[in-house]
């Protein structure tokens, strides 16, 4: 696609989400986001062309985290056997706001808790926060089917974002969020012509566009995030062209990706600096570049680098 | 690419002979059916359908406009017909006149005055321009460039923008004796006619003219539309009723690398 002028003028633009149901509105949140919007592509244009504020989401696992390393659990340490507190401390102490509460837990190979056990878990963290949820699955498309929908019910009114939907398994979420008044996390692995195709089959089911977040899959910095970047960037000229099946905001997810690479946790690395701001500093930029690519909702981990992110997005929407 | 339905036009014998019995139905019915299928104007166009032509053509832009908020395309060769639409038009959805030439013998200053028309309906007021003169239609590549130079300058002169500009290099029905030649004279015509302004002047065709009297009628429209588009042309006056030729669109529109591919890529051009 040619390269726009940031001048130019276009025909469509980002769906704008709200996230989050409050008492007016039949839930019990106590307050909600609002994400999309923009009218040109990122940060070009007049004032009002660039929509929405991006918003941070931040991770909150359903049980002790396995893999983490020393330096990203450190904060947490106090709350990571109970979600509700850490979900709580990441909205008082560390100013979320939203939480991502992501079932680790519930997949076979990493605990195999069940339906009951993540509805409770989501019960508790509803109760501990008031800010939106967004509700995240293990990514094994059995267990998935089997927990989920109870999780969704478990949330309904809340209009909490729910996924992911896949190109292969979207038929039982896309319903019960539905029924359930959630968005919607569409899912594709790093291929734009999946993503619309995804859209387009969860459309299919008369689930409502303006209700779907997509996301892309990320790569994280050193390890693919180009490609997230430029497949985030022909999502938004798509939008921009008026392409319905494309106006969907995005979120991205820098806080699990880039705390997976070695550069991010290898304590034993001379050479490469303090762990400790290493890790955080990599989740940063990780995070800065996909904003740079037109992210409007972030899932980050370490407070440190969502306190810079934060400040970050603050300056730009000031 | 715009998209503008043919259908409303009182050659056809359903529209014919609604505007005769003043069955407004009909043509609403029309009108809903195309914006359906994905129109992006109503061309309305009163034919010989009716003597009184500017009364005609007011009629049909309010029995559309009451039930359908699809911008429409005002068509006739008579200014005051096209006049008389635009007294009730309503043209905050945007219109298009549809067409004048450079210039006729009778009528030097008739761009002048289509221009001036479009110029009224505000700043979504937008005009077909055929590439003919007072000698009538030309029948080789450069003089139809230069007579859409000579529009797209006039156009400037008077400030109005290029972008509010349909340059339409005419089409004639290929089995005419000895036309065979033109529609590839359109397409080199299309080549150049592209670049007369920064930003250039869209290009439209009234394609079923291509397939007057012919077999095969549909084929030959969706393929000359098809090879059109990749000359670009990026606006067409087309029977927007027949799956076929949308199918042709949006394949042509993702070939061009215009839409997102998808597996369902005919589907999402039809929300």
């Amino acid at each position: 696609m040619a390269v726009p002028e940031v001048t130019d003028s276009f025909s469509g633009c980002v769906n704008k989400v709200t996230l989050g149901a409050t008492s007016q509105a039949g839930g019990t949140r106590t307050s909600t986001v609002t994400v999309g919007g923009a009218k040109n592509v990122v940060y070009g244009g007049s004032i009002e062309d660039v929509g929405e504020k991006p918003v941070i989401a931040m991770d909150v696992l359903d049980g002790p985290p396995e893999d983490w390393p020393a330096s990203l659990l450190e904060p947490y340490k106090d709350v990571m056997n109970d979600p509700a507190a850490w979900a709580k401390k990441c909205v008082e102490k560390f100013g979320a706001e939203i939480v991502c509460l992501k079932f680790d837990a519930i997949h076979p190979d990493k605990g195999d808790k069940d339906a009951d056990y993540a509805v409770g878990v989501t019960k508790q963290v509803l109760q501990a926060v008031g800010v939106p949820l967004v509700l995240w699955g293990c990514g094994n498309d059995e267990k998935d089917n089997q927990v989920m929908p109870k999780v969704s019910e478990a949330a309904k009114g809340e209009d909490c974002l729910i996924g992911t939907v896949t190109e292969d398994n979207y038929k039982s979420l896309t319903a019960i969020s539905l029924a359930d008044g959630h968005h919607l996390i569409t899912e594709a692995p790093l291929d734009i012509n999946i993503a619309k195709q995804v859209n387009i089959l969860v459309s299919d089911m008369g689930f409502p566009l303006e209700r779907i977040v997509t996301f892309q899959a990320t790569g994280a910095l050193g390890y693919g995030i180009e490609y997230s970047y430029s497949i985030q960037e022909r999502q938004r000229l798509a939008a921009l062209g008026g392409d319905k099946m494309m106006t969907m905001p995005v979120i991205c997810d820098a806080g699990y990706e880039s705390w997976r690479v070695k550069e991010a946790k290898l304590e034993d690395a001379p050479g490469w600096g303090d762990v400790k701001e290493r890790g955080p500093t990599w989740e940063t930029v990780t995070a800065m570049c996909l904003l740079q690519a037109g992210a409007d909702i972030i899932r980050m981990r370490h407070p440190k680098s969502v306190e810079t992110v934060k400040d970050f997005i603050n300056q730009i929407w000031q | 690419m715009i998209i503008i339905g043919e259908r409303i036009n009182g050659m056809f014998s359903d529209v014919k002979g609604a505007i005769a019995g003043k069955k407004k139905e009909v043509i609403q019915d029309l009108a809903a059916r195309q914006t359906a299928a994905g129109a992006s104007y109503l061309d309305v166009n009163v034919g010989t359908a009716a003597a009184d032509q500017a009364g005609t053509m007011q009629w049909l832009v309010e029995t559309i406009q009451a039930d359908c908020s699809t911008p429409l395309c005002l068509d006739s060769q008579k200014p005051d017909v096209i006049a008389a639409g635009l007294k009730v038009v309503d043209t905050s959805r945007g219109v298009l006149l549809n067409s004048s030439p450079l210039n006729k013998k009778n009528d030097e200053e008739v761009l002048d005055k289509y221009i001036e028309m479009a110029e009224q309906a505000g700043s979504n007021g937008k005009l077909i321009a055929l590439t003919m003169d007072k000698n009538g239609v030309p029948q080789d590549v450069d003089t139809r460039v230069a007579i859409a130079a000579e529009i797209v300058s006039k156009a400037m002169e008077k400030g109005f923008g290029a972008e509010r500009l349909f340059i339409d290099p005419i089409i004639l029905p290929v089995n005419v004796p000895n036309a065979q030649i033109q529609p590839l004279n359109v397409l080199m015509a299309m080549d150049q006619i592209k670049y007369l302004a920064d930003p250039a002047p869209h290009i439209v065709m009234g394609l079923s003219n291509i397939s007057q009297g012919t077999t095969e009628r549909s084929l030959i429209n969706r393929i000359f539309l098809a090879m059109a588009l990749s000359h670009g042309c990026d606006a067409a006056i087309m029977e927007v009723l027949d799956r076929d030729m949308m199918n042709v669109v949006a394949t042509a529109e993702m070939l061009m690398n215009k839409q997102i591919y998808s597996d369902s890529f005919l589907k999402a051009y039809q929300v």
